[in-house]
């Protein structure tokens, strides 16, 4: 009796958390889209600089790193440790073919492609990548995936150390081209309050190394490359977001859940895992165009385990298979890395010296100071954030709508054994 | 014989045949090369077999390993600091010392692992697939942290005690073995026959394979599961903590990241041979530690990285099970 009271109950419950739910996407979505657009005037106005919004591009990579190995990790359930392997060989395509380094490789040629070409060009050089690797590999049990992933993640920055005559080595290929475009786009944001976007600028002839003709460079402004990477976010989105109610998407989870079953039930599980690894590749590659443009300088050193691992803590920890929720995660892991840990020293410098241990800043025999000290803690304290979320927080901080149902599915089940346990002993 | 096994006895082949020219070739340096390989080997082998003992209990790759080997080498060299250890001969407080450090180190070891998995895994063991994972990371993470605040980022120097010097190396054929060398090797092999017996012949070994094979059968047979995947670690971390003692005094050179390098060759050992399979770690440690000085010595030592992940992404292409490896059923 107590059992058939509380059924319609529980499933009212479950629906009415489902339209919840559906609405708290559409709520983080338009705050997230509001904080981006005032973002730059706010940053503007309060530091009279554009370095934060050089950050918030530079953040915004992150970003769409994170929705692309979202749809390897979170929809289709195959782990990825070396995603920033096709990270580099998106940056690495862009660099070769829009820089000066081709010329004194044996090739002796150098090409500058543009950067709207080459931004899909490492879209399918990546993708391409994830298939040739994916496709012996899919065949196999899933952790197979993650330690052939985690082994080509190291070899890709080694080749490109040992490599200097095609990659520059250690010294990194400088001098890559900046995006342009023609020079009529000219709009209201140009020249405007020391925004440094290069007017009358003159860009190359596409498929001349000599001539040049007038254009619009993105130079090296932030303002142009926060909007650039805002745009492709706003299009990753809208993709994974379709793929994600597609067919395909279904395809994704029903593997993701159960492969046998999935298979089954007629869903080619080789062609849909390597779909998930390739579409994953292939926004890395874009991500990695990007940032080879937005930066000016690809280095081996960028593509390290810990960019994978990085990217792979903004999923997991933002939520896996919930859009909104990695790209959350990746700000809120990009901000911890790049702007908490490293404000740390002087903060605690400052307070020793408010509560009167300002003695404690001067380095001493073993002792190397406060500032250094706290600097030495960051390793630990990322650590301990890493394993103080996945303990209080397995699922991530927004969870995709169905996952959390699973969760709560799963802690039904729970109880109900449980109280069936009780019952019976 | 299906195509892909087909493929890798024929890349296997070609190594072998282009070695064993070289081996003809210049044999004493050949046989040189494999002396430092074994030895190296035999250390990847201790660290390999707790990766695959962790990962055949609960099928999670601990990240955190390879750090509990550097610490073990590092909370060894402090302990080395309470003795007045002589570096240049071999006396009586030396061999004091070294009796000491190493049962020391391997509990304390043991026992920190233990912690760790009581804290960032036992938890976990319900949730989804990856978040251990992130929690092992997040460990490594940690034990880095700890030995960066302890020691910062410069490397640390491991007193070297053991006999070595003229009258503790001799030379065969123009090949030189080292005190050191032979004692890293008997070592290993002491403390993997005693694991192989450990397993084998006692009960708490033989629970964990029984939970190896299948948790729930084994907690229907009255196993207690915790226990057992605590003593995996505790044995795991014995092993490893040893091993980094025996890096530290071969060495004589460790810094705070030494694990992250050592623990991913020691992973793919443990691939190598088998993952989850302790004689295949073993053997495949051996393997990885001989191809890495044949790859340093031969082909450069820049490329030694990107020999031993071909390796580890040749061998699951082409025989995902390892050399010792059995099949094992999609669950």
């Amino acid at each position: 009796m107590n059992s058939a009271g509380s059924k319609p109950r529980s499933l009212r419950a479950r629906l009415n958390l489902r339209t919840l739910v559906r609405g708290r996407d559409a709520r983080i979505y338009a705050v997230l889209l509001l904080i981006a657009l005032a973002f730059p005037m706010v940053a503007m106005f309060a530091t009279g600089s554009t370095a934060l919004i050089s950050q918030a591009g530079h953040a915004g990579t992150f970003v769409l790193l994170a929705i692309g190995l979202n749809v390897v990790v979170g929809f289709a359930g195959l782990l990825d440790l070396g995603y920033a392997a096709f990270f580099a060989i998106g940056a690495y395509t862009y660099a070769l073919f829009a820089s000066s380094q081709l010329g004194s490789s044996p090739l002796h040629h150098s090409y500058h492609l543009p950067f709207w070409l080459m931004i899909f060009v490492g879209m399918f050089v990546a993708a391409a990548a994830g298939v040739i690797l994916g496709f012996p590999t899919l065949r196999l049990r899933g952790d197979y995936l993650a330690i052939v992933t985690l082994g080509f993640g190291e070899i890709v920055p080694q080749l490109s150390y040992n490599l200097p005559q095609w990659t520059g080595g250690i010294n990194a290929i400088g001098g890559i081209d900046q995006p342009s475009l023609p020079a009529w786009i000219t709009g209201p944001w140009a020249g405007a309050n020391g925004i440094s976007i290069i007017q009358g600028a003159t860009c190359r002839v596409i498929g001349s190394a000599k001539s040049f003709a007038p254009c619009f460079s993105f130079g090296f402004d932030p303002i142009a490359y926060y909007v650039l990477v805002l745009i492709m976010i706003i299009a990753a989105v809208v993709l994974v977001g379709n793929l994600y109610r597609s067919r395909l998407g279904r395809a994704w989870m029903a593997i993701r859940e159960d492969e046998v079953a999935a298979a089954a039930m007629g869903i080619n599980t080789v062609t849909t895992k390597l779909l998930a690894f390739a579409i994953g590749a292939s926004f890395s590659g874009f991500a990695g165009a990007y940032y080879g443009a937005s930066i000016g300088l690809v280095s081996p050193d960028d593509f390290l385990f810990i960019v994978s691992i990085t990217v792979l803590v903004m999923v997991v920890l933002g939520g896996m298979g919930s859009i909104t929720g990695v790209i959350v995660g990746a700000l809120a892991i990009y901000f911890v890395l790049n702007t908490f840990l490293p404000s740390l020293p002087p903060t605690v410098e400052s307070l020793a010296n408010t509560v009167g241990l300002g003695s404690l800043n001067a380095s001493n025999g073993d002792w190397p100071g406060l500032a250094q000290e706290t600097q030495r803690i960051n390793f630990l304290v990322y650590g301990l954030i890493l394993v103080l979320m996945m303990l209080l927080r397995p699922q991530g901080i927004f969870p995709s709508r169905v996952r959390e149902q699973e969760f709560k599915h799963a802690a039904v089940q729970e109880d109900e054994a449980a109280i069936e346990a009780a019952h019976s002993s | 014989m299906s195509v892909p096994d087909f493929g890798f006895y024929i890349i296997c082949g070609v190594a072998a045949v282009a070695l064993a020219i070289q081996a003809i070739a210049h044999p004493t340096a050949f046989i040189q090369i494999s002396i430092f390989g074994i030895a190296d080997g035999a250390m990847y082998a201790l660290v390999a077999l707790g990766y695959t003992m962790v990962y055949g209990i609960i099928e999670l790759i601990n990240f955190a390993h390879g750090d509990v080997f550097t610490m073990g080498a590092y909370i060894g060299t402090a302990i080395l600091g309470f003795f007045a250890v002589n570096e240049n001969s071999f006396t009586t407080i030396n061999l004091v010392a070294l009796l000491l450090v190493f049962p020391v180190v391997m509990l304390i070891m043991g026992a920190i692992n233990i912690g760790i998995e009581r804290i960032a895994y036992r938890p976990l063991r319900n949730a989804p697939r990856l978040a251990p994972l992130i929690t092992a990371i997040g460990m490594s993470f940690v034990l880095e942290g700890v030995m960066f605040l302890w020691h910062g980022p410069a490397t640390v120097h491991v007193p070297d005690l053991l006999p070595h010097g003229p009258g503790f190396q001799t030379t065969i054929g123009g090949v030189f073995i080292g005190f050191k060398d032979v004692f890293v090797v008997v070592t290993a092999v002491v403390l993997v026959t005693l694991l192989a017996i450990f397993i084998n012949r006692t009960r708490l070994g033989k629970a964990m394979r029984a939970t190896a094979q299948d948790r729930d059968a084994a907690q229907l047979m009255g196993i207690d599961i915790n226990r057992t995947i605590a003593a995996t670690f505790f044995i795991g971390a014995l092993l490893a903590g040893a091993g980094g003692m025996i890096w530290g005094l071969y060495y004589n050179n460790i810094f705070y990241n030494l694990g992250f390098r050592t623990g991913l060759v020691a992973f793919t050992s443990a691939v190598l041979g088998g993952i989850g399979n302790i004689p295949g770690a073993a053997i495949g440690g051996l393997l990885i530690g001989l191809i890495s000085a044949y790859s340093d010595y031969y082909i450069g030592s820049k490329w030694t990285e990107v020999v031993i992940f071909g390796i580890l992404i040749g061998i699951l292409v082409f025989k995902p099970t390892g050399l010792l490896g059995m099949r094992v059923p999609e669950k």
